[in-house]
């Protein structure tokens, strides 16, 4: 088969990059919303915190897979 | 303990631009390896017991010395060591487990309490000096706990609500129709039951790993720029500055990733006990 197009170099790098995109903008809505949260109901500040974190680590995951795995199946 | 000990075996040594030249040492997962003080076999699978476990085990004695110190002679009115204490266990007390589990889960108060405290013990000592290693950056470390905990939840579920209403409650979500359970069975049981201490467990290690690795990228940014003039200066100052900073953003991380790690187990655990 002719190679149209190749990459060199750390492929896990750019796989990072793209693992990252989905969690930063899940994690901007997650704590955007959750700020908005506590500016509209102060006095629930305990559990929309609680909340925001819990979203914030369940989105974050993604993107610490992805930060992990050229380590793992890359060296 | 000797030095080869102390400092990882992949950390770069005797390599600098100004005598010799060559170039940067991108510190990689070399880092994390440290030459075991003691090796031994167990059913020929190969053990070493090197700086990662003893800073889990002198975390783990810290741990229960402050404790004991604390509570030993518990008084109505609390002196200055039990405040410290007594704040710690309402904090886990009434912010994690009965925040997420109601009066249920006062039983488990132990179990988070002691994963809270040795999950953030352990990642503080990644900026202790001389330690300067959070033994959760091995993954086995994390690993262990999140098993201590997959194998404490999953239990509990089938205990409390048997079996089968169990699996049926973490495989198939209410009020769907009957034809997406073909789809949803599958995805939910391996997101439940496989992903969940996967993630879990990677979640605090890759924090760490990952600080680390920052926290060490710019220290040896920081030596390998230090050079006679001015942009070599600049540079390395600059490094050091960012290193500094990131150890104070890893005080936060530390904390933070205890707090989500037994937030999740209080999670997980009112899962298996309350079916929704």
């Amino acid at each position: 088969m002719e190679l149209l197009a190749e990459v060199t170099g750390s492929l896990g790098s750019i796989g990072y990059g793209l693992a990252a995109i989905g969690p930063g903008i899940g994690i901007g809505i997650i704590f955007g919303q959750g700020v908005q949260a506590i500016a509209r109901q102060p006095e629930a500040y305990g559990v929309i915190r609680q909340n925001m974190i819990l979203g914030f680590a369940l989105a974050e995951a993604l993107a610490l897979i992805g930060f992990v795995v050229p380590f793992v199946f890359g060296m | 303990m000797a030095a080869e000990h102390l400092i990882a075996d992949g950390v770069p040594q005797g390599c600098h631009l100004f005598p010799s030249g060559c170039g940067f040492p991108a510190p990689g997962a070399g880092i994390f390896d440290f030459t075991p003080l003691w090796k031994f076999q167990v059913f020929g699978i190969d053990f070493g017991i090197g700086k990662p476990i003893i800073l889990l085990l002198i975390a783990c004695a810290a741990l229960v010395i402050f404790f004991v110190a604390a509570f030993r002679n518990a008084k109505v009115v609390p002196g200055r060591l039990q405040s410290v204490g007594e704040y710690g266990y309402l904090f886990v007390r009434d912010g994690i487990a009965r925040d997420t589990m109601g009066k249920a889960g006062d039983a488990f108060v132990p179990l988070l309490f002691a994963l809270f405290f040795l999950v953030w013990v352990v990642n503080f000592l990644g900026i202790v000096p001389f330690a300067q290693f959070a033994p959760t950056s091995r993954f086995a470390i994390p690993v262990a706990f999140a098993a201590i905990v997959y194998l404490l939840w999953v239990p509990v579920g089938m205990i409390k609500q048997g079996p089968g209403k169990f699996m049926k409650m973490m495989t198939m979500p209410p009020d769907v129709p009957k034809l997406m359970y073909v789809l949803l069975i599958p995805i939910e049981f391996v997101s439940n039951f496989l992903v969940r201490p996967f993630t879990h467990s990677v979640r605090l290690f890759a924090n760490m790993f990952a600080g680390h690795l920052l926290i060490v990228s710019f220290s040896v940014a920081a030596w390998y720029l230090w050079s006679p003039n001015i942009i070599g200066i600049a540079g390395s100052i600059a490094s050091l500055l960012v290193a500094i900073v990131l150890v104070l953003f890893e005080i936060l991380i530390q904390a933070l990733q205890a707090y989500v790690f037994a937030l999740l187990t209080a999670v997980y655990i009112n899962d298996a006990l309350h079916a929704h």
